[in-house]
């Protein structure tokens, strides 16, 4: 079997405590994952489980205590123009307009460019986002959240990256813009061969989004616990979804891992404090959209449990 | 009928105004013209035995006098006031500029290495609350030149607030537009110019804007010391020519230039000020 596109082995984040027991805080550890050219991986757990850790080091932007990540061949250190981010806070230049952002990432892909070129460009992705018409020159601080998003968003899709990172892109957006967005970022990227990592709360986003869902335990010692394949066929509609009869035991599963498993898990490592330090393990893989109807070896099937979720998406 | 509240202010702005002159100008009786005076009242300045302060109408007609032929030049000691007021905008502009050539650069080496700002603080912060005229004497000594010195005092009291906002605005750059320039793989010279330098300049040209108030109050200070040229050395020599007329008349373009100039400033920060 050829090597994966992006490889993670064995990553591991600790922070020195701050007296002087010796006891450091381990963030997460041992984990270790693949995700192949062209798949839109989603990564779900609760809040300190090291979620953005683990998307700031496959950035460049933070460095993990040990492990590797490698992408096509060649380890990841430091930032890098093949791995594009999308920051919950958007991380736009509130000097610049909406269109000199892009071109701000358009220019640093391909300084060799005529400006009419960088202009073309941006232009480009601005429309596929939908901002155009004047309201790509507004500065961010006058346009929405949804707005401002899709032009961060439209940055990163327009210096093509290899990889794609999107830390909780639409965290701070409310439902209906979500839903817009959501729409226009799979439709971006059914148009191209993007290769996406995204972390959300929301698992009905994930579900909707993903080729894979990862499943994180409760921090400290936090690992990734289980690899979740949605089989359900794309092109995917959220109105058209929720009448997939995958949808509701995925949906379940996932609920039931962070409403109870996501805890119990982590409590059976914890302990032990690395006990799960033998060798990088891949996380297991899980179709539950594939299980039978009757099967009662799946969990969850209770309406009690979705409750759970909604308190567990709202809560964080 | 509402007037707008600028009108408002305005119209009450005009009433002070007139009410304060109005005041000032009755308060001073007028004194016996030359032509009724003995000669010997003449010598004695207007047969008083005290000197009074002259009111607006007298100041107001040596403005007149003054602004209409600002650029004369009729000897050292007789000089238009455009031309005293040109020599301490030059002395100030060159010290300040220096001053800005220096602090800015140093500012930005404090605000993004903690090591050079710990190693740099002890040092701004003894030199910082000199007077700049303490230095006048050193300046004096080492350039030997009273021109040059009083540049140095400018150049030497200008620099702190531009440095330490500097260094301020630089290490208060958000660590997100830091790492957007990180993600697209900018070199550390582009990124101090297209990130950096626009998220520090509010806070930079603020400093440059307290700056510049100050230079303008230490440049009257300096020419009064120095001598030779400019409105603090005008201020002065009227004064020795017991022309009161002349120093209120000074002062109040004193207040008008540096008014000028942070109105200036002002549009500075206007243009570069951003919303997040």
């Amino acid at each position: 079997m050829e090597n994966p596109f992006l490889e993670i082995d064995a990553l591991t984040k600790r922070y020195p405590s701050p007296g002087a027991d010796g006891g450091d805080l381990t963030v997460f550890e041992n984990v270790s994952f693949d995700i192949n050219k062209g798949e839109f991986v989603c990564i779900i757990g609760h809040s300190g489980c090291g979620k953005s850790t683990i998307m700031n080091v496959l950035a460049g932007l933070d460095t993990a205590t040990s492990g590797a990540v490698t992408m096509d061949g060649k380890e990841v250190v430091g930032p890098s123009l093949d791995r594009g981010v999308v920051f919950q806070n958007y991380s736009l230049l509130p000097w610049r307009s909406a269109l000199k952002n892009v071109t701000f990432g358009v220019r640093a892909r391909h300084p060799d460019w005529s400006k009419e070129q960088v202009l073309e460009h941006s232009y480009k992705y601005l429309e596929m986002v939908g901002l155009s018409g004047g309201a790509e020159h507004r500065k961010p601080a006058q346009l929405s959240g949804g707005m401002r998003q899709r032009v961060s968003i439209a940055r990163a899709f327009a210096i093509r990256p290899k990889l794609l990172l999107l830390d909780e892109p639409f965290g701070a957006l409310d439902a209906l813009t979500r839903g817009t967005i959501q729409d226009e970022l799979i439709r971006i990227w059914s148009g191209s061969d993007q290769t996406v990592f995204m972390i959300t709360h929301d698992v009905d986003e994930a579900i909707l989004l993903a080729d894979r869902i990862l499943l994180m335990t409760n921090g400290p010692y936090a690992r990734v616990a289980e690899s979740v394949e949605i089989d359900i066929p794309r092109p995917r509609n959220r109105t058209e979804i929720i009448h997939d009869k995958a949808y509701y035991k995925i949906r379940n599963h996932l609920v039931e891992f962070l409403a109870l498993r996501s805890k119990a898990l982590a409590e059976e490592a914890a302990p032990a404090g690395g006990a799960n330090g033998s060798g990088p393990q891949r996380p297991v893989t899980v179709r539950p959209g594939e299980a039978e109807d009757d099967d009662d070896s799946e969990p969850a099937h209770g309406v009690e449990h979705r409750n759970e979720a909604d308190v567990i998406t709202l809560a964080r | 009928m509402i007037l707008s509240l600028g009108l408002r202010a305005l119209v009450l702005s005009a009433v002070l105004l007139v009410v304060g002159l109005g005041i000032w100008e009755l308060s001073t009786p007028a004194v016996k013209s030359a032509a009724e005076m003995t000669e010997y009242e003449r010598l004695m300045g207007g047969a008083d035995q005290e000197a009074r302060v002259p009111p607006p109408s007298q100041i107001i007609a040596r403005a007149w006098e003054e602004l209409s032929n600002p650029f004369y030049d009729a000897g050292p000691n007789d000089k238009g006031i455009g031309i005293q007021i040109g020599y301490s905008l030059f002395r100030v502009l060159t010290g300040y500029f220096l001053a800005a050539l220096v602090a800015i650069p140093i500012g930005f080496l404090i605000g993004m290495s903690p090591l050079m700002y710990r190693a740099l603080d002890p040092f701004i912060q003894v030199l910082r609350p000199i007077s700049p005229l303490a230095w006048m004497p050193l300046a004096l000594f080492i350039i030997k030149d009273s021109q040059a010195s009083a540049i140095f005092v400018i150049f030497i009291c200008s620099i702190w607030p531009m440095l330490i906002n500097t260094a301020f605005g630089v290490a208060g750059v958000r660590k997100d537009w830091v790492n957007v320039a990180r993600t697209h793989e900018l070199g550390a010279l582009r990124t101090a110019l297209t990130v950096i330098l626009p998220a520090a300049a509010p806070t930079i040209v603020t400093g440059m804007r307290i700056s510049i108030g100050i230079a303008w109050l230490v440049i009257v200070a300096a020419e009064m010391l120095v001598g030779g040229t400019g409105i603090g050395y005008y201020v002065w020599n009227e004064w020795n020519n017991l022309d009161l007329t002349s120093v209120i008349f000074s002062i109040l373009m004193i207040g008008v230039v540096g008014m000028l100039l942070d109105a200036a400033f002002a549009q500075v920060q206007r243009a570069v000020r951003y919303q997040e």
